[in-house]
């Protein structure tokens, strides 16, 4: 029986809160964080959510009889209270696979942070995380190497890699720059790094610097006999802009390049990570901006669900905060979300704020950062909570030490070696640390100096975007 | 100034090239080298046997000694035959690795005897 036209405002639940639904293996499902204006009732806001950010608006159409709606409209399928906040709730939505463009997160996030994050009906609207179903992802790039092919490219096993990003992040010019790059990668980094506000600037144009880091590259591999790189910072105002400075950084033999995937755009982040699939090159995402969307507990976009959208958008690195920096992050969020970057398959664990099981199917993994405001006094913490498939990066850690960036580095490198060596023979880091370092600390002096002036500085702030767990 | 050191690497110096994890470390002790064994055995990866001329390290491929011991969990066993590729080659870097089939991957890469830098 054809269903009539009837012209009108229905309320939306009559049409989008689904309680009986079962998602299935093919819906995009998502976890809302729905904080409603007083007195809309939860069920109703809910219906709402799900509508504006698929197939409804506010009135009814004749147009909607045209086609089979109970198939396209997303749904709300579940409610939950928030542990420890009752303003707010959570609302589950599946979304059919079909409302969607293959291999597009440009059009998933217009569709789920679009329009509806400006609803009246609501107080505010975060959105937590996102089920990607392994069909979709299977659309998707993602990442252009993965972690074994970057070890293989880098030769580099059985440790974390080791970074640093050049300081002041601006005003040196191109050749004093390769110098501060060169005197890192000799003192025994894996990479140095362009800072994000380094794109071509009048002080320092984007192909001097390009030219003079690959010179200080080609030097200390010759001195130290291994292999190194710099993330060369393609972010430019155009994408085709971006893609001149990538073919040249391909041209003169850089293995990595630098992309900021949230200020560059997401259409220009997919087509870079798939040039850097296509030339062999590693492609390393920094996120500035992301602070602005994911750091608000009940408004914007949970950050494990813009660090999905980079694993399919595509980069071999994501900055992922460091637990223990000058930068927020809670650690048992933080191990959420490097599960997320680097796993083939994430389960579903609500202690990590982690909504749903997660597939990813054969899609390689993306190297965790953890960069901002650390120095050797915290590598025992930062090898125990991040692991071998991490890049650690020291920049005022390894440019502050006082005998300079060769002498920073190497303090750097002694203690993450000391470090996983003390592991691998089953000692304790995090409780050790300092015993650890100190014994290295004997040959070298290097790392001596380094813990000397680091020693008192700490960064104890309470984190503002905590897990929702009842005790808050 | 006299409180600065000077950070002692150069071209001409061979003693300069390292050779990735644990190179920036005093070299292994018997010790310590058979608790990095045990850890490749405790982590399930296949040991394997590399060897290389000092001034050969940044290629991928050094010489394979053997094939890697597949399935090998005696710690003892693992560490006779590091020492008879280090008898045959005693001017090399002699590497263990641990073969992570699952990754694809080497789980874990180290020199266990320094070759002759100079």
């Amino acid at each position: 029986m054809a269903k009539q036209y009837d012209a009108g405002v229905k309320e939306y639940r009559e049409t989008y809160w689904t309680p009986e639904y079962t998602p299935k293996e093919t819906d995009i499902l998502a976890c809302f964080k729905i904080t409603p204006q007083d007195g809309v009732p939860r069920e109703e806001v809910a219906a709402a959510v799900a509508a504006e950010s698929s197939t409804g608006t506010w009135t009814t159409v004749w147009t909607d009889l045209l086609t089979d709606l109970d198939y396209y409209k997303g749904r709300c399928y579940a409610i939950e209270d928030v542990p420890g906040d009752d303003t707010c709730f959570y609302g589950f939505i599946a979304y059919p696979i079909d409302l969607f463009e293959e291999g597009s997160v440009v059009n998933i996030l217009t569709s789920l942070v679009g329009n509806v994050f400006g609803f009246k009906a609501l107080r505010a609207l975060r959105l937590e995380d996102i089920r990607f179903p392994v069909a979709y992802v299977m659309t998707c790039n993602g990442p252009p190497q993965g972690i074994q092919v970057e070890r293989d490219i880098l030769n580099k096993y059985g440790r974390p890699l080791l970074g640093c990003t050049i300081k002041p992040k601006l005003g040196l010019s191109a050749k004093n720059y390769g110098r501060a790059c060169y005197e890192g990668l000799r003192g025994g980094l894996d990479f140095t790094k362009d800072d994000e506000n380094v794109n071509s600037q009048p002080f320092m144009r984007w192909r001097h610097r390009f030219d003079f880091v690959m010179e200080a590259i080609h030097k200390a591999e010759a001195e130290t006999g291994e292999r190194k790189g710099h993330y060369l910072n393609v972010t430019a105002p155009t994408s085709d802009e971006m893609m001149r400075r990538a073919e040249y950084a391909k041209e003169i033999g850089a293995p990595i390049i630098m992309h900021d995937y949230l200020t560059g755009g997401l259409s220009a982040n997919t087509q870079l990570a798939q040039w850097c699939q296509d030339n062999g090159m590693l492609l390393h995402i920094h996120r500035a901006m992301h602070a602005v969307l994911d750091r608000n507990p009940h408004h914007g976009i949970h950050f494990r669900v813009l660090t999905k959208i980079l694993r399919l958008s595509g980069g071999d690195h994501l900055h992922s905060g460091t637990v223990v920096g000058k930068l927020e992050g809670d650690r048992e969020a933080t191990l959420g979300w490097i599960d997320t970057m680097r796993d083939s398959y994430v389960k579903e664990d609500r202690s990590r704020g982690l909504f749903f099981d997660q597939d990813w199917g054969s899609m390689p993994g993306v190297i965790p950062v953890a960069s901002g405001g650390i120095h050797v006094w915290h590598m025992p913490a930062l090898v125990n909570i991040f692991g071998d498939d991490s890049c650690l990066q020291f920049g005022g850690g390894t440019l502050g030490h006082p005998w300079g960036n060769a002498a920073g580095a190497a303090a750097n490198r002694v203690a993450v070696e000391a470090c996983v060596e003390a592991r691998n023979m089953g000692r304790e880091l995090e409780k050790e640390g300092k015993d650890i370092l100190k014994a290295a600390a004997k040959h070298s002096p290097e790392l001596g100096a380094a813990m000397e002036t680091w020693k008192e500085i700490r960064f104890e702030f309470d984190t503002v975007d905590k897990l929702d767990v009842s005790h808050k | 100034m006299s409180d600065v050191q000077d950070y002692p690497s150069s071209l001409s110096d061979a003693a300069s090239r390292k050779f990735e994890t644990f190179s920036y470390l005093p070299a292994l002790t018997p010790e310590q080298i058979r608790s990095q064994i045990q850890y490749v055995v405790d982590k399930g990866w296949n040991p394997g046997i590399e060897h290389t001329e000092p001034n050969n390290t940044s290629s991928n491929y050094w010489y394979m000694w053997k094939l890697p011991m597949f399935g090998e969990t005696d710690v003892d066993t693992i560490l006779k035959e590091v020492e008879a590729c280090h008898a045959a080659h005693p001017e090399n870097h002699v590497r263990l690795l641990g073969f992570d089939n699952f990754a694809q991957s080497a789980g874990a890469s180290m020199v266990i005897y320094r070759g002759k830098t100079v």
